[in-house]
């Protein structure tokens, strides 16, 4: 019976190509996005715990004092108690590297920790690669991902002292053991007259907690002469660093994720159960003629896992296709190395796809199976009989146009069936909701989240020299470049703003301070709680300034600079996702007492009304260039992370969608079929073609109905409660008119994509049923 | 092209049918139905009655030839306007009933109507009296699937009556039928019949065709091979 069983199933997966077709969709792009969704997630769910482990990362990393002792002797604290492992010694020299252009006044290239490593391999802190290769010979370097100077690209050169490198390879270490590397050889000509340090790189049996690393530390501290040790880094600290601005992702693939696997399980059981549904009929002629009902259960589940399973393979290719460029830019976003999606989410999605499919197909077959032959047999076409009737009929009293009342009626019908569908398209019409709100939400966030952007034009004091030009030898005087802008027709008004350093009660390190002269109305930024600055000794601080110093708006805060003190109040808590989230701000005139040493001045200029900002750009920075500063638009900055975040709900949404039309596709496609019969009758009876698609658009239109009013709300609410929670994890909160970007008009129009998803499935069929043959359908007894 | 005939409600002037490459299921047909005419088809099975009551139904095209109805070329008719046509000028009633098993028997019966976007009083009233008349009123809130076999066949001809259509076209109304209900079907067109109402019949049964028509064709491989007027009735 076997061979009659095989012939069975590829009859019928070869008879239904629509189903078929449809089938081998919807697994694909539902395995498809759920492989990205959980590989995102599981990539993005503490990235740093995973690349840690993944590199064997340093729990302890010691800098030696390499006058005070030798290299046998650190490598004998392999043996100190608590050590299970170590890499090195290792030479290293801090030097400051410059890349191949001219540099800016005033600018320093901040100190790198370079380390002579002959192999990213070892025991302790395998650095993974990123791009390029491993260094290979002395003047050669490979760079740390975080440590890239901004525009740095492979095979660039760059330079300390005498020094000059060729950029091989860039690398990550989740442990931050150092900044880059060449080979041992290469670290002398670096050093110079120095005496290179040593590092040694340790894995401890224990080391779980502080108390744990610093009982490790005295362990390896006991084993060298005293004073040899140069300075300690524990990997909880470097973790608790890079958790800091990482985690916004995982809220928000987290909730994505869900919704995808969640989809695909509604659509993929639709699919299926219609399938096996539909064929009632063809399962009583196959008991008619001898087949058992457990051979007709395996027969309908190995034709839905026929298709299925090229759907699954082809989805699972798509999904890491996919992923390719999307981790890449999680790595950059994550400051980890790239991380491939896990073989075992190339696994199991697929599998748990294919338990779904046969599941879902067994079910129904088996339930028509166990049908007496002759009830199969009678269960024509339009099977669906009573159920709904009571509610059928009350539609059909409604005052619209027959077709669109038989229409609305349809779905009662085939209750469950619906029932599903309509929760994968409400899925689908969330995922848009969802996924719009959040772009929304990102745009404004990026837009409102950098208070160090304003005005329409900005002026810096100093700036990169065109090529060919002479660097400036100090930056442009500001008051002259506030002079020349005041004299400028066009102007509207102007602030200047300058960084510095200053010292703040309580905070080990102080804080970045930028100082307001000027007309500072026009600096005013979005708030999350209280108000911008105004009179003089007021001042704004982000959420992480607050939490850090345990202020909080209305208080105020004790500044200093070498013996100098001045209190400002803190009026306000201002959204700003930069320097760190430190960064106060205040009038210069409320600090002018600390006497601060100030970084060059940036100024803002807004034009007057009715003036060109890029023509008004243009005459500035020729009235301003003879000073030596650049007046430009202001630009409107882009960040990789968002982008990234932008890439991942496009394709996301995408998918969704279009797994969310595939379902109601499929709905509609078994439920002509159903209805050939009756749609014959009602041709014969003068219902024109018209009319025909007008039934079948109706009959999907409650379900998208339903999708829009369920889905929006849901979609509203995920990211309502998303949202909070990616800014919480990321150390900042969130201002409610970035959160509250759904307007009345959106909130229509996404109701409407409900409709829209439910229609653009339903047109392909709907056509196609106003075209069958009517005479051909009366004949289909 | 032939001036729209008064008398002539059907007008078939060589018409052939022919499916892919199969042999004709009709050709050179030509043949014109008085009105007030009952015709009964008859033929062998696969002689082509069915793709005759299709032409004539707007439901299928010919291959070649002119199908003409109330003076209307229904072979050239668009998909919208054959609908319409069958709307308001062909009433159906088929073998195995063709009812709507979701829908009532009294929306089975407005359906047309409704279709047709009629006036809503006027079709209750219409389908009221046709219920009445068809002896079936008291079943107008049950569905068809509780009724008898005559009983449906019933709603059918009612259903088929509703928008007064010219033609009334019927594909082995009794075929589904046992002999007395068979029989009260035969009664109904009859009656139909006598009251003016144009009849194509496409039967096997010879009684049927006795009782009720006024004219029978007799149909081999597409072709007429008998047309005989009835001698009494
Ligand atoms: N849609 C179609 N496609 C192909 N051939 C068809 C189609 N419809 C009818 N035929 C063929 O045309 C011929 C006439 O068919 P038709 O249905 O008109 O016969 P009939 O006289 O009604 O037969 P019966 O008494 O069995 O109903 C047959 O050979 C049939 O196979
Ligand atoms: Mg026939």
């Amino acid at each position: 019976m076997s061979g009659a069983l095989g012939r069975v199933v590829r009859a019928g997966v070869g008879r239904r190509r629509t189903q078929t077709a449809v089938m081998v969709l919807t697994t694909l792009l539902s395995v498809a996005a759920a492989v990205l969704a959980l590989g995102l997630l599981v990539v993005s769910s503490a990235p740093f715990d995973r690349a840690f482990a993944r590199q064997h990362g340093a729990h302890l990393t010691v800098e030696f004092d390499g006058s005070a002792v030798t290299r046998d002797r650190l490598a004998a604290t392999a043996r100190a108690p608590g050590v299970a492992e170590t890499a090195g010694p290792f030479a290293l020299v801090s030097v400051r590297l410059r890349g191949e252009g001219p540099v800016p006044p005033g600018f320093e290239p901040p100190p790198l920790t370079v380390v002579g490593r002959s192999s990213a391999d070892g025991p302790v802190d395998a650095v993974s690669l990123n791009e390029g290769r491993w260094v290979r010979s002395a003047g050669e370097i490979v760079l740390e991902a975080r440590a890239l100077p901004p525009g740095l690209v492979l095979g660039d050169r760059v330079t300390s002292g005498t020094a000059e490198l060729t950029v091989v390879g860039i690398a990550s270490t989740a442990g931050a053991s150092a900044d880059a590397w060449v080979v041992p050889d290469g670290l002398p000509a670096l050093a110079g007259a120095r005496q290179p340090a040593f590092q040694m790189l340790y894995r401890l049996t224990a080391a779980a907690t502080r108390a744990e690393v610093a009982a490790g530390r005295e362990a390896v501290a006991a084993a060298v002469p005293a004073d040899a040790v140069a300075g300690t880094q524990s990997y909880l600290d470097v973790r608790e660093a890079a958790q800091e601005d990482r985690g916004a992702f995982v809220p928000f693939v987290a909730a994505f994720a869900l919704l995808g696997l969640a989809m695909s399980v509604l659509v993929i059981s639709v699919v299926v159960s219609g399938a096996v549904s539909a064929a009632t009929r063809r399962i009583g002629i196959l008991k008619s003629v001898g087949f058992t009902p457990s051979q007709i259960g395996r027969a309908y589940v190995a034709q839905a896992l026929l298709p299925g399973s090229v759907g699954a393979v082809l989805g699972v290719a798509l999904g890491n296709a996919l992923s390719v460029p999307l981790m890449a830019e999680v790595a950059a976003a994550y400051g980890t190395g790239i991380e491939p999606i896990p073989l075992w989410v190339d696994l199991v999605v697929p599998a748990a796809a294919l338990a779904v499919v046969a599941v879902t197909a067994f079910g129904p077959a088996l339930r028509a199976a166990r049908l007496p032959t002759a009830t199969a047999l009678r269960v024509g076409p339009a099977a669906g009989g009573a159920r709904g009737r009571r509610i059928r009929g009350l539609l059909g009293r409604l005052p619209l146009p027959r077709p669109v009342t038989l229409g609305l009626a349809a779905p009662f019908a085939r209750p469950a069936r619906s029932v599903t569908t309509a929760a994968a398209v409400t899925f689908g019409a969330l995922a848009v909701t969802f996924a719009v709100g959040l772009g929304n939400t990102l745009v404004a966030v990026k837009a409102d989240g950098d208070p160090n952007r304003g005005g329409d034009v900005t002026v810096r004091t100093v700036a990169p020299p065109e090529p060919g030009e002479q660097l400036p030898g100090k930056p442009a005087d500001p008051v002259a470049v506030a002079a020349a802008t005041a004299a400028l027709p066009g102007t509207g008004s102007v602030y200047r703003t300058t960084r510095t350093q200053i010292g703040v009660a309580g905070l080990k390190g102080g804080a970045p301070l930028v100082a307001y002269e000027g007309d500072t109305a026009g600096s005013r930024h979005t708030m999350v709680a209280g108000r911008w600055f105004e009179a003089p000794g007021e001042a704004v601080a982000p959420t992480r300034f607050l939490r850090a110093t345990g202020l909080r708006v209305g208080e105020s805060v004790a500044l200093s600079e070498q013996g100098r003190t001045v209190r400002v109040r803190l009026v306000g808590e201002v959204f700003d996702l930069g320097g760190n989230g430190m960064v106060l701000r205040t009038a210069a005139a409320s600090v002018a007492s600390l006497d601060p040493r100030y970084m060059p001045a940036v100024f803002f200029v807004t034009v007057a009304p009715g003036t060109d900002s890029a023509a008004y750009a243009e005459r500035l920075n020729t009235a301003v260039s003879p000073l030596g500063a650049r007046a430009a638009v202001t630009e409107v900055g882009k960040s990789s992370v968002i982008l990234a975040m932008q890439a991942l709900i496009v394709m996301l949404t995408v998918m969704l969608v279009v797994v969310a039309c595939l379902g109601v596709f499929n709905t509609v496609v078994l439920d002509t079929r159903d209805r050939v019969r009756d749609l014959g009758v009602c041709k014969a009876l003068g219902m024109t073609p018209r009319q025909a698609v007008a039934q079948v658009l109706t009959s999907v239109a409650g379900i998208g109905l339903v999708a829009g009013v369920v889905g929006v709300p849901l979609g509203v609410g995920l990211h309502s409660w998303v949202m909070p929670a990616m800014g919480r994890a990321v150390g900042t909160t969130i201002p409610p008119a970035d959160i509250d970007v759904y307007g009345a008009p959106l909130l229509a129009l996404l109701a409407v994509a409900g409709m829209v998803i439910a229609t653009a499935g339903a047109l392909l069929p709907a056509g196609r049923a106003a075209r069958t043959s009517t005479a051909h359908a009366l004949r289909a007894e | 092209m032939p001036e729209p005939d008064p008398a002539h409600l059907i007008d078939l002037s060589d018409v052939g049918r022919t499916y892919d490459d199969g042999p004709a299921a009709l050709s050179g047909l030509t043949l014109r139905v008085r009105r007030g005419e009952a015709l009964a088809v008859l033929g062998r099975s696969g002689s082509g009655k069915s793709t005759l009551l299709n032409l004539l139904a707007g439901l299928d095209r010919p291959s070649t030839g002119r199908v003409t109805v109330d003076g209307l070329r229904v072979d050239r008719l668009s998909e919208a306007a054959c609908a319409k046509y069958r709307r308001s000028h062909v009433g159906m009633v088929f073998q195995f009933f063709n009812l709507l098993d979701d829908l009532t028997v009294l929306d089975n019966v407005l359906l047309p109507a409704q279709l047709a976007g009629a006036d809503r009083t006027a079709a209750a009233a219409r389908a009221a009296e046709l219920l009445d008349r068809l002896g079936i009123a008291r079943h107008a809130r049950a569905h068809p699937g509780r009724l008898s076999g005559g009983e449906r066949q019933r709603v059918a001809v009612a259903r088929a009556l509703m928008n007064r259509p010219p033609l009334l076209l019927a594909d082995e109304p009794t075929g589904a039928l046992d002999s007395a209900s068979g029989a009260d079907v035969r009664e109904l067109l009859r009656e139909l019949n006598a009251e003016g109402q144009t009849i194509v019949l496409v039967t096997h049964d010879l009684a049927l065709a006795e009782a009720c028509a006024t004219r029978t064709i007799e149909l081999l491989d597409g072709r007429i091979a008998r047309d005989v007027a009835a001698v009494t009735r």
